[in-house]
Formats: C-alpha cells, sequence, structure tokens
C-alpha cells in the first residue's frame, strides 16, 4: 500500500512532495506566526542586544550613549558577587541531584513492569502540576516543623522552626527539593521512554550471559539512554540558572529572612523595575544565557554526544 | 539451559538485594512526592490552630473548608475569581491562538515552498531556545513603547508565540502526510485552505492534542512573565495574584499576628485551585505521559 502510493507519488510530484507554485498560499499560512516571530522572538532578541548599550532616563533608552558602562556597573555591583555564589552553590546540589536521582528512578522502575510501578511513575509526575508558585507555598509548610508531617526529621536535624529550616544557607538544598519535586516526574517519563525504545534482544541476549537485573540496568540501560541524560544536564542548567520564582514567594512569604536579590534573574529585575537601569539588567541576562550556552557547549563536548 | 533462559522476560529476574533496595529507594521517594500533597488536600480542612495542633495528616472538618473558602473570598471581596477567570481567559487565548498558528504555519513549511521558508525555520529553531530571562526585559520595553502594559494581550500574545509547537507540527506533517494525498486534492481542484482543513486538520488531531497540552501546563503556572507584564488589581492572574495575598496578608508568618481571615489554610487552599487545572490535564493524559511516548520513543 504504502510503496504502492510512493511509486504514484514519485510519478505526479516534485521534490518532498511540497508543492511549487503555491509560494503565496504558503507564506500567507505563515503569515500570522511569523508575525509572532518577529514581534516576540526575533524583536527582543535583537533589542535586548542594543539595550546592552544603551542609557535609560525615566524609561527611555537613549542608544549607543552607555558604550560599556552597562558592564562595568554590572560588574562593579558587589551584589554580583553575591548572586552569583548563591547561584554556583544552588546548580551544584540541584544538578548531581537531580542527575543522579532521576536516572536511578527510572532504571530501578524499569527493571520491572508491574503495574505498581506504573503508579509509581503517575505518582511522581502529577505533583508536577505544583509547579511554579504552589510548589513554592508548599515548601515553606513542608519546612516548618510546627506543622509539617516531615517535622520529625527537620527537629532531629536541630531545628527549632522554619527560621532556621529556611536560613539562607539551606536555600540551595531547599531550592533543589523544590524543584526536584515538580519537575522530576517529567524526567522520569522522558527516561523511561529512552529505555522503553532499548530492543528487547539486546537485553535478552544480556540476560543469557548471565547479568543481573543490577549489572544489566547499569551497564546495558545507563549508557544507551546516555543521550537523554546529556539532555537532560543541559536544559537543567539552563533552566536552574533564571531561578525566580522560588526566591521572590519566598521573600514575599516574609517567613524567614531573606537577601532580597538571591538570584540573579532577582538582581536583574531589581536593576530593571526598581533601579531604571534597564541596561545593566540586560547584561545581568545575557550573562545568564552565557552561563547556560557554556555549560551547554561543555558538556556536549566533554560527553561527546555527536560521535557515538 | 541457554535456551530456556532466553525465553523468559529479561527483567524478570531481580536478585534479592537489588529487590530490598529498589523497594526502599522507590518507597522513599514515593513519600517524598505523596506526603506533601495529601498534606495540602488536607490542609483546608483545619483552622490554622488546628495546624500547629492536629496530627499533620489529619483531617478536619467540611465546615471549615466552607470557611476557608469564605476566608478566601474575603481577601480583596473575592479578588481570587477575577485571578482564576483572567489565568483561565489569558492560557486559553494563548492557546487558541497557539495552536492555529502552529499548525497553519506548519503545515505550510512542511507542504509548500515559499521564499524564506528556510529563514523561518531557522529562525523557530533559534528562538525556541531563548531563556525567558533574556527576553523578558526588551518585551516590557516594547509593551510599554506600545501602550500594552496591564493589559491581557501583554501576556497572551507572548505565551501564544509557541516556535517549539511550530516545528513539532512541522515534523508531524512532513512525516505523516502522503504527498499523494495532497497531489490527489489538487487534482480534484480543492483549495489549499480546504485541503489544509479536511485532510491536514484531521489528520494532525494526535498532535493538536500534544501541542495543546504542552502550551497549556507551561503558560498556566508561570510566573515571571505575567509578574513582569502586570500589577494592575484588575489584570492580574492566579500566580501573580497568590504572590501579591501571601506579601499583603502576612499570612504565613509564624510570628506575626495578623487581623486578617486570611492564613495558612487559605493559603493552601489557593495553592490548590492554582493546581488543580494542570493536574486534571495530567490525570487525563497519564496514559500517555508515563509510558513516555509524549516524550520519547516507546514500543509499549
Amino acid at each position: 500500500m504504502t510503496t504502492l502510493r510512493r511509486d504514484r507519488t514519485s510519478a505526479t510530484s516534485t521534490s518532498h512532495g511540497r508543492r511549487r507554485g503555491e509560494g503565496a498560499q504558503g507564506l500567507l499560512f505563515t503569515l500570522p506566526y511569523l508575525i509572532l516571530l518577529l514581534l516576540f522572538g526575533v524583536f527582543p532578541a535583537a533589542y535586548a542586544v542594543l539595550i546592552l548599550f544603551a542609557e535609560f532616563n525615566q524609561g527611555t533608552p537613549d542608544f549607543f550613549a552607555a558604550g560599556l558602562e552597562n558592564f562595568r556597573v554590572a560588574f562593579r555591583d558587589f551584589r554580583i558577587r553575591e548572586v552569583s555564589v548563591n547561584l554556583a552553590k544552588y546548580l551544584m546540589v540541584s544538578v548531581p541531584f537531580g542527575l543522579i536521582s532521576v536516572t536511578l528512578l527510572a532504571l530501578l522502575l524499569h527493571m520491572r513492569k508491574s503495574r505498581g510501578a506504573a503508579t509509581l511513575r503517575t505518582l511522581f509526575f502529577v505533583p508536577g502540576a505544583l509547579a511554579g508558585v504552589p510548589a513554592v507555598l508548599l515548601t515553606i509548610f513542608m519546612f516548618d516543623p510546627n506543622l509539617s508531617p516531615f517535622a520529625p526529621i527537620l527537629t532531629a536535624l536541630g531545628n527549632e522552626s522554619v527560621v532556621n529550616t529556611l536560613a539562607e544557607p539551606n536555600l540551595p538544598t531547599v531550592f533543589t527539593l523544590l524543584s526536584f519535586f515538580a519537575g522530576a516526574g517529567a524526567w522520569i517519563a522522558i527516561f523511561y521512554g529512552g529505555l522503553n525504545s532499548i530492543p528487547n534482544e539486546l537485553m535478552e541476549a544480556a540476560v543469557a550471559d548471565g547479568a543481573s537485573a543490577w549489572q544489566l540496568a547499569w551497564h546495558l540501560k545507563r549508557p544507551l539512554i546516555k543521550p537523554y541524560i546529556v539532555y537532560m544536564l543541559v536544559i537543567v542548567i539552563a533552566t536552574n540558572v533564571q531561578l525566580f520564582a522560588e526566591p521572590e514567594v519566598l521573600k514575599a512569604a516574609a517567613v524567614a529572612p531573606i537577601n532580597p536579590t538571591w538570584s540573579p534573574n532577582q538582581l536583574g529585575f531589581n536593576f530593571a523595575f526598581q533601579i531604571g537601569l534597564f541596561g545593566v539588567a540586560a547584561v545581568i541576562s545575557l550573562a545568564m544565557l552565557a552561563v547556560g550556552l557554556v555549560a551547554a557547549a561543555v558538556v556536549l563536548r566533554f560527553t561527546n554526544i555527536f560521535q557515538s | 539451559m541457554m535456551k530456556r533462559r532466553t525465553k523468559r522476560n529479561p527483567v524478570e529476574q531481580i536478585e534479592l538485594p537489588t529487590r530490598i533496595f529498589r523497594w526502599i529507594v522507590l518507597a522513599m521517594f514515593a513519600a517524598f512526592w505523596v506526603i506533601p500533597v495529601v498534606w495540602l488536600l488536607l490542609a483546608p480542612t483545619k483552622t490554622d490552630n488546628e495546624l500547629l495542633q492536629k496530627a499533620p495528616l489529619s483531617f478536619g472538618s467540611f465546615s471549615t473548608l466552607v470557611d476557608t473558602w469564605n476566608n478566601l473570598l474575603w481577601f480583596n471581596d473575592g479578588a481570587i475569581l477575577g485571578w482564576t477567570f483572567r489565568s483561565i481567559a489569558y492560557a486559553v487565548s494563548a492557546l487558541v491562538i497557539a495552536v492555529l498558528t502552529a499548525l497553519l504555519a506548519g503545515y505550510a513549511l512542511a507542504t509548500a515552498e515559499f521564499p524564506g521558508r528556510r529563514l523561518i525555520l531557522g529562525l523557530t529553531l533559534t528562538t525556541m531556545i531563548l531563556p525567558v530571562s533574556a527576553t523578558v526585559l526588551p518585551l516590557f520595553l516594547g509593551m510599554n513603547a506600545a501602550g500594552l502594559l496591564n493589559t491581557p494581550l501583554s501576556v497572551i500574545l507572548p505565551m501564544a508565540f509557541f516556535p517549539f509547537g511550530v516545528y513539532l507540527a512541522y515534523i508531524y506533517f512532513r512525516r505523516s502526510l502522503p504527498p499523494s494525498l495532497l497531489e490527489a486534492a489538487a487534482i480534484d481542484g480543492a483549495s489549499s485552505w480546504t485541503t489544509f482543513w479536511r485532510i491536514g486538520v484531521p489528520l494532525a488531531k494526535p498532535v493538536i492534542g500534544l501541542l495543546a497540552f504542552m502550551n497549556f501546563t507551561v503558560n498556566w503556572n508561570r510566573f515571571f512573565l505575567p509578574f513582569v507584564m502586570l500589577n494592575d488589581p484588575d489584570t492580574i492572574n492566579l500566580p501573580v495574584g497568590l504572590n501579591a495575598m501571601v506579601r499583603s496578608t502576612s499570612a504565613l508568618r509564624p510570628t506575626f499576628l495578623g487581623t486578617t481571615p486570611v492564613k495558612r489554610p487559605e493559603v493552601a487552599l489557593a495553592a490548590l485551585i492554582l493546581a488543580i487545572p494542570v493536574a486534571i490535564v495530567f490525570i487525563a493524559s497519564q496514559r500517555y505521559l508515563i509510558s513516555g511516548s509524549l516524550t520519547g520513543s516507546t514500543k509499549e
């Protein structure tokens, strides 16, 4: 059936089945999206570059008036060091914890395709609905020893109140658990899909060679889902660099003292909307983008993902 | 011996230490995910004092739940109803525009040859990876210049720009639309529009579901964009409103002797209201989600 169709096609149509002479129609179909693409994709990207060198007075830009002044102001601000250290700590905790836990859970779940394992995957996934503000509020409750179901653990660790548990030194860990709670279920589903696509014959051969379930998971399955692990690494770094809602809602809740500009994104927001220095904020946005891109480049080079 | 083994399901046998380790780890993480959700579901049935005194995972009463709801309505004369309505309106408007534009563009990019086609595809891939934090600031200045700040359009339009969806629709049409079908339609004298509407859209039903799912779940919980664009109480949506409520009532401050009826149970209820739509979507589509078939290839 399919081959028949193809034969007929190759005789009557142009390459790839695209019809020529319909250029105007094609463009017309694309036009609504094209307008959005130009206004909300191309324009902001181009304008962000212009803002880097612009001076702002009462919100009106004077292009190219600032020279490199915005860069100087951004990198001389004492807070840039604080937010960089905060972000570095957060990434150092959240990235390894997320990667290792998600890989481990996906491998463990995939060992046996039982109904219980399927239920667990749902249980891990659905809390993702709380992502964003609800998850931050829930975190505040869960870290309050006075009402949390985890209170025995919190008090055993020497915390008397939410002021202790949500103290600044704990925030990288707190934000790690928070983002893991809201996001890991989706990654487990993605990894599981990857594990499912491993050919059965490969696993049968390994079992025939006497591989245990653990050896199968670690030596066969894990290397085969490496592309997914690398993909998660790149995306998680790029996403976590943008941390904003978590410290912002924590600040609004005012349950424990927190630096009003804890993350780089908050510092950028502060520069733009509280001080009016949009150019400096743009420099910080660019720096965050650069961190994500450099991390992606390093990861891809280090893991040789495109060579294997 | 060999033959007997290969006939078995290759993942059926797990040695005891692995089995024990497996169940301990899975149970720990199950507790990590389930206990907070159960706590949150129970919290609005208790008063603020009961939250402190009763067992964390105990049920209060239905009458307290009604009180909690009324207390939540007290805040700025039922402001939460407006936030919820606007959250739905913004997300649904963005979804309709996003899915329509993505289908049209994906279809044209896959089936027609026109000037700028390659450029549009290239720009789509590039803008797809731009983080929100890099574009929000120029978008804010652009919206300000256009006089659109604090209007629904300032969040709906950026949320309707869905390059990932365009790319998905493009790949889908490229793969699943047999060129012969288009040829036959053209020979029968059908216009491009008729072909799109009669052949393209019905064929694209699975991808329409996927696009709607992705666009809605991403946009519903968004905080940064509406937080920047909206600060008028008459235009803010649920995430921004909830943040404002938490800040202005000090509902979560342990030492604050608040005089407002908005306390922790009310905040918990508001958080649940915000999470319910996505939870419903997740549960409805769990069959596709947990098999990984939405996100990766699968044999199941």
